[in-house]
């Protein structure tokens, strides 16, 4: 794994729009004149990743190169399910009734999600709870659409959590962008970036079409055909391909788990 | 709002005072003076209170306007002071020294306008746009739309509607 | 004094009975609590779905030795305690390990998780783990207090260090029981209980789904499973020694049943009624009520 850490220059002129902009009354703006935008981009370098002399505890002096030495490089791997069909049977009923969310919210639609804690619909009798970290969770409601920047600490969590793991994704924007379809900084199809199980669609759904679409979750995980995590590390360098396309400034291993 | 302009405007060149409420005033100054009013509002008036900083895009003029809101916390007004600083290579001065909480608006400006403000702490750290290096997205002359359409992958089968149009074929099918 | 080997399945039965008790008191106690919420709550088998879920999922990471041991010794730390107290008095089957002395065992046995799970989350390397290790073990030592100083007084009382001597004593009926015999000890011993059970007020320590989770962050799979299984033993666990202790022990099984659900109650009681304290602000509580009680029940005794 290689990680640029040299300061990227780029420099203006740099135009985008090459037909005239128009404005709110349909108006043709002003066009774009050569050279109106210019600006030198520097993209830090982090201190932190760099390769660099560090002094034990003993007094010894090692090089550390963090991406490389503080982090497993190891990719994900499929995971068989359990020898014995009915152990598996028995391990996925359990899973379809604890179903535990990472309390991760991405986007509006996380607002949705609080009230099922609330007596109105009680989400805890159908098993599902809330756990503050990924290492526990092992659903991940992507609750909206996803910007660039919390893209990439969804994946963070999503890498960290156990197989088996599902995703579900809420509301419009995460299955075709919704309202943010043109948004210069939102991704438009979830299913690129991560294996996604469930989309329930609403902007933004009820939380009636949350719980509906939880037990149509357990259905799935009930029949054995949850298995986005296995997918994930079979289509691995594919889901790395298009994530690493719009996160630019890709400072983390691979694969964080 | 009346006295309080009255009383700046001897010391600083002010244009039109824009009253939208009672409790509500815009004006416009030129750059240099600017913190110099501010100052004064702030020590002098009790207008202590940094409210936003922020900035609209006059692509036809070329120009950027910087609005700098004010607020008096005991009197419950607000005063807004409008900069207007050319578009091309624009560069203001960095008020993170008045208020610091400046340092964090400027930081966006600079990364959603392009605007620099030399001299303010962390002011070229990315804010939202990590890694972003093409032209900053709040400049009216990006196209936000090619943009997404070309770095973002698109799921087929989208269909737009004109709201208008279509709320009147689904409430009135037979035509209005 | 011979080793009876029929102890050992004894003593798995014992072990048996209560971990599915504990099961099912945990969930009840968290149907109470939405009840009280007005919700409708988990399903009674929820805390086994979730236990096999966890022991089932296919992946689990390593952080290391302690990392590891943490929760064993966590559950060492419940079981343990379970083992040697006397769960059922004068039943030769449900007497387990216990002996003469076995008070101070116990004892150490209620300290002993809590040190193996701090060291084990501080090994995680998480800094939310350590930031509840402090919290928890800060907040333990204050609830601890009281509790010691009660089983020194109740020891002092009886001249003895042996439970079952203890609960021996108690067996004249009702009055006997060190509740109405000493009751400043019980009290002491009451107020620290809540602070150990990881219920409201005092479970900040462990707010099971906010962001500082607390000593567990990291833990996952069986090593959460594991500690689940302590979870549904220690508190379990801990009552039957409060039981013995203070409130005359239970002869059969339908008592231990009826009493230790009694006892949790009370924890439950306090806990949908108040609302949460800081650390620092249990710490103090703890040492302003709770220690002189337990300080005045050494000397009047
Ligand atoms: S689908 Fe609607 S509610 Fe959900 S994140 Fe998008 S805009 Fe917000």
């Amino acid at each position: 794994m290689k990680v640029e850490l040299e300061s990227r220059i780029v420099e203006g002129p740099e135009v985008v729009g090459v037909e005239p902009a128009l404005d709110l009354q349909g108006k043709a703006l002003p066009a774009v004149q050569p050279g109106a935008y210019s600006r030198t981009v520097t993209l830090m370098p982090r201190a932190e990743l760099e390769r660099r002399m560090v002094k034990g505890p003993d007094g010894v002096e090692f090089e550390v190169e963090p991406l490389r030495d503080y982090y497993c490089e190891a990719g994900p791997t499929v995971m068989p399910a359990a020898y014995l069909k009915i152990v598996e049977d028995l391990f996925n009923w359990a899973r379809s009734r604890s179903i535990w969310i990472l309390g991760f919210g991405t986007g509006c639609g996380a607002i949705e999600m609080r009230p099922l804690m609330t007596p109105r619909f009680d989400a805890y009798r159908f098993g599902i709870q809330w756990r503050p970290t990924p290492r526990q969770a092992n659903l991940f409601v992507i609750s909206g659409y996803l910007s660039v920047k919390t893209l990439k600490r969804a994946i963070r969590c999503y890498e960290q959590m156990q197989n088996p793991k599902y995703v579900v994704g809420l509301g419009s924007c995460t299955i075709n962008g919704g309202m943010y379809w043109d948004s210069y900084n939102t991704i438009k199809r979830l299913d690129d970036y991560l294996p996604v199980d469930v989309y329930i669609a609403g902007c933004m759904p009820r939380p009636e079409a949350l719980l509906q679409g939880f037990e149509d979750l357990k259905k799935l995980i009930r029949a054995g055909k949850a298995e986005g995590a296995n997918q994930y590390a079979e289509r691995f360098d594919w889901y790395k391909a298009n994530q690493k396309q719009i996160i630019h400034d890709w400072d983390m291993p691979d694969y964080n788990w | 709002m009346r006295e309080l302009y009255a009383r700046l405007k001897e010391r600083c060149a002010l244009g039109e005072l824009t009253q939208q409420r009672p409790n509500l005033g815009f004006v416009t100054l030129p750059r240099e003076q600017l913190r110099q009013a501010l100052t004064h509002l702030r020590d002098s008036e009790g207008y202590t209170h940094l409210v936003l900083l922020t900035a609209v895009d006059w692509l036809e003029d070329g120009q950027f306007q910087l609005t700098y809101l004010l607020s008096h916390r005991t009197q419950g007004r607000d005063f807004g002071l409008r900069v207007l600083i050319p578009r091309m290579d624009a560069e203001m001065d960095s008020i993170h020294d008045l208020w610091p909480t400046a340092a964090t608006y400027q930081r966006e400006l600079r990364e959603m306008f392009g605007i620099q403000f030399p001299g303010s702490p962390g002011v070229n750290d990315d804010f939202i746009l990590e890694g972003w290096t093409g032209m900053p997205p709040y400049r009216r002359d990006f196209d936000t739309k090619r943009f997404s359409e070309e770095n973002y992958n698109h799921r087929p089968g989208r269909e737009t509607r004109d709201p208008t149009t279509y709320m009147k074929q689904q409430l009135y099918p037979g035509g209005l | 004094m011979p080793f009876d080997w029929m102890k050992i399945p004894y003593a798995l039965l014992t072990l048996f009975i209560v971990f599915n008790f504990g099961m099912l008191l945990n969930a009840l106690i968290q149907k109470i609590g939405a009840r009280v919420g007005r919700r409708y709550g988990v399903p009674i088998w929820q805390n086994y779905a979730d236990l096999i879920k966890n022991y089932g999922l296919r992946s689990s990471i390593t952080h290391g030795v302690m990392y590891y041991l943490g929760p064993v010794f966590r559950l060492t730390g419940g079981v343990g305690l379970l083992l040697f107290v006397p769960t059922i008095y004068g039943s030769e089957m449900f007497s387990n390990l216990s002996f003469a002395g076995d008070l101070i065992l116990a004892l150490y046995f209620v300290f002993f998780g809590t040190l193996g799970m701090a060291l084990g989350a501080g090994e995680s390397g998480h800094p939310n783990a350590a930031i509840g290790i402090t919290r928890g073990l800060s907040q333990v030592t204050a609830a601890e207090l009281p509790f010691a100083l009660a089983v020194f007084s109740v020891a002092l009382q009886y001249q003895t260090f042996s439970i079952t001597d203890i609960v021996a004593v108690q067996q004249a009926g009702f009055t006997s029981w060190t509740l109405f015999t000493n009751p400043l000890a019980v009290a002491a011993a009451m107020l620290s209980f809540l602070g150990s059970m990881m219920r409201p007020p005092f479970d900040v320590v462990l707010a099971p789904q906010e962001i500082p989770i607390g000593p567990p962050t990291e833990y996952h799979s069986s090593y959460l499973a594991l500690m689940q299984t302590n979870r549904a033993i220690f508190p379990i666990a801990k009552i039957v020694l409060y039981m013995s202790l203070f409130f005359g022990g239970a002869a059969s099984w339908p008592v231990f049943f009826l009493k230790v659900f009694a006892i949790y109650m009370v924890s439950v009681l306090v806990g949908v009624a108040f609302p949460r304290f800081r650390v620092e602000q249990s710490i103090r509580w703890f040492l302003i009520w709770a220690v002189p009680l337990g300080v005045l029940s050494i000397v009047l005794v």
